[in-house]
């Protein structure tokens, strides 16, 4: 048998609890279960995480580079998406 | 010294560790990838860790300014107390999981245990053993699981481990005079009551791995009184060189 | 070319070139040459300081000279896990290692003879490395800059470990400070040696400096690292093998004396004293893994855990 490389695997880290996922790079491994311990000594010793997942590389879909502009940019003229478009008396509060 | 017994016990728990973390650090730039090199050093880091708690712990029992580098470095073979089994040589990567496997499930039993002793040093020092003894034990039985039900040559060589190590097994049960003593003060582990439940754990995963204990085996045991297997000797020579060449430095 | 000149203008405006976008040839196979080496250069370096681990002399330097050479495993992952986002497996990174087709920094191929190595290779090497690094976190490809801020994060403890060595030796018994000063002796020069040749002696530096791969020149970094250490060792009083050191007030830097290129080029091209040991160890333990590897996979594959 040739020495086959063994699988590439997306990891992902939950910092703190409650915060979002950060990609933190990839990991080596067999199997999944492999995997997450492979992750937590890579890339949590330091106790750096409250969660991790692990997708295969192959697995992940992304967005191409190419088609960035009709991907994202129609949002430029849609400004109302963020609240600094809005005015609103400073004198409301909650908002 | 005030507690002759007590030093005695918590030496035994920090020989057990000392030379388990000794013997997985010389699997540094060594490992089958690179991924189980820091696996590995991760569970090596514990182990040395612990041994400083507990070495500590028992320097202060002896007193006279007495360190824990002091217990580690300038005893001889025959004062070590560390079970037979945490000495074993690497081997190759199953002989190293097989040791792992055992002493893991045997330490995630008796820390639990530990965690309940009425002395509060040991207490502390068992609750955050249990943590790091369950990622172990996850860590290590997962590999034997894999190497058992992997190749037909990863099974010959998990197994051949199994049948060469079996028979250190049994001493990690022992009751010896101070282990009583100890139990009877509630401070230490009755190592007997969690021997029918460590053998299930045991059984459980060495029949997920197509694996088999060996029969009729001879037990061999003497770690406690500080009798050891030919191999402490040389784990000592190297470990304490320094120490020994220059006893007057500081470190 | 229309496709050239775009990519030109994200690196001339400070953009992150990422995996899936376009670029040269070159760059490509520039990054992929250097971010392995680098990589290289973390694994072959656990074994020089892994040497000396398990005769460590107290606890408590034992566990972090262990935690420091998990580290660097660390590292090495860090920037295969970026090299092959361009394309290149790891077996293939490997194989190009052991077979000499790629390098590594070759100050790994000198020996480490005594405890106080492990001193002088925290302090100058890591030192150095420091220098080098801390620069290379602005580097024009996304995953090489991430995976750099995350070593220099981690890499703080590696150049403290090594001065306290040195410090506590050169301030112990005799026999310890002539052991720390032999160490210096040894591991100077090829520290020196580790930012490079001048500048105009090396092929990549133009397309380096124009892809903003390469951040500062290697004198640049080498001085600097000069000046910050001699006042290290004044402090701790050891001496810089060098006679020719000596302040300048006009450049405000330490002048110091000529660099044997030649024992540098002997070393980077495979004669230096442990370069076949090196390789060979990684050879060794790559090929002593190898049933270790195939079982997983075939447990995997067994049970459909996973694939």
């Amino acid at each position: 048998m040739g020495d086959k490389n063994l699988l590439t695997w997306e990891v992902f880290i939950q910092p703190k609890n409650g915060t979002s996922f950060q990609h933190a790079g990839n990991v080596h491994a067999s199997d999944k279960e492999m995997a997450l311990q492979n992750s937590r000594d890579l890339y949590a010793r330091r106790r750096e995480g409250t969660c991790i997942w692990v997708v295969k590389t192959e697995d992940i879909v992304s967005s191409r580079p190419e088609d960035q502009g009709s991907f994202f940019d129609p949002a430029d003229d849609k400004l109302y998406r963020y609240p600094t478009f809005f005015k609103v008396s400073k004198k409301a509060k909650g908002l | 010294m005030a507690n002759e017994l007590l030093y005695k016990y918590v030496l035994s728990l920090g020989d057990d560790a000392l030379i388990l973390g000794q013997r997985l650090s010389q699997w540094a730039y060594k490992a089958p990838f690179l991924e189980e090199d820091i696996a590995l050093s991760n569970i090596s880091l514990d182990m040395f860790g612990r041994a400083n708690l507990l070495l500590e712990y028992a320097a202060i029992i002896k007193g006279n300014d007495t360190t824990a580098d002091d217990l580690a470095f300038k005893r001889n073979e025959r004062e070590f107390k560390n079970h037979i089994l945490s000495e074993q040589p690497n081997g190759n990567f199953a002989d190293t999981m097989v040791r792992q496997f055992l002493l893991d499930a045997f330490y995630k039993l008796f820390y639990k245990e530990l965690a309940e002793s009425k002395d509060e040093q040991l207490s502390a020092i068992a609750q955050k053993s249990i943590k790091e003894t369950t990622y172990h034990f996850r860590h290590s039985s997962n590999w034997i699981i894999r190497l058992g039900d992997g190749t037909a040559e990863s099974h010959k060589k998990v197994q051949s481990a199994i049948d060469n190590l079996w028979m250190f097994t049994n001493e990690l049960f022992e009751m010896n005079q101070t282990d009583n003593k100890m139990l009877a003060e509630k401070i230490g582990v009755n190592c007997l009551s969690i021997k029918a439940e460590w053998k299930q754990i045991i059984d459980e995963v060495l029949s997920e791995a197509t694996l088999k204990i060996p029969k009729n085996i001879h037990m061999i045991s003497g770690g406690r009184e500080g009798i050891h297997t030919e191999h402490l000797g040389h784990l000592l020579s190297d470990m304490q060189y320094l120490q020994h060449a220059y006893p007057n430095a500081k470190w | 070319m229309v496709k050239e000149s775009a990519f030109q203008k994200k690196i001339d405006a400070g953009i992150k070139i990422e995996p899936k976008d376009w670029m040269p040839d070159k760059y490509r196979s520039h990054l992929i040459r250097q971010i392995s080496q680098h990589a290289h250069s973390e694994v072959i370096g656990m074994q020089p300081e892994g040497n000396w681990i398990t005769r460590a002399p107290s606890l408590r330097s034992k566990m972090v000279l262990i935690a420091k050479v998990q580290d660097e495993a660390g590292h090495g992952l860090y920037l295969y896990s970026a090299t092959e986002t361009l394309g290149i497996t790891r077996n293939e990174l490997i194989e190009q290692l052991q077979i000499g087709k790629a390098k590594y920094s070759s100050i790994f191929n000198y020996p480490t003879l005594t405890w106080a190595d492990m001193g002088a290779i925290g302090w100058l090497v890591d030192g150095a490395a420091i220098v080098n690094q801390q620069s290379l976190r602005k580097t024009s490809y996304g995953p090489y800059s991430r995976a750099m801020i995350r070593i220099c994060k981690e890499e703080s403890f590696h150049q403290r470990q090594g001065y306290e060595i040195m410090s506590k030796m050169s301030n112990g018994i005799p026999e310890q400070r002539e052991m720390a000063q032999d160490a210096l002796n040894r591991w100077w020069w090829p520290s020196l040696m580790m930012f490079g040749p001048t500048d105009s002696d090396s092929a990549h530096t133009t397309n380096a400096m124009k892809w903003k791969i390469k951040r500062e020149t290697n004198d640049d970094l080498r001085q600097l690292f000069i000046d910050r250490t001699v006042k290290q060792a004044r402090l701790i009083g050891l001496t810089i093998p060098d006679l020719d050191l000596k302040w300048n007030p006009e450049t405000k830097h330490y002048d110091f004396g000529e660099i044997d290129w030649e024992e540098f080029w002997e070393v980077v091209n495979g004669n230096g004293f442990c370069n076949k040991e090196r390789i060979n160890n990684h050879i060794n333990a790559h090929l002593e893994g190898q049933w270790v590897r195939e079982a997983a996979l075939a447990y995997a594959e067994k049970t459909q855990n996973g694939i």
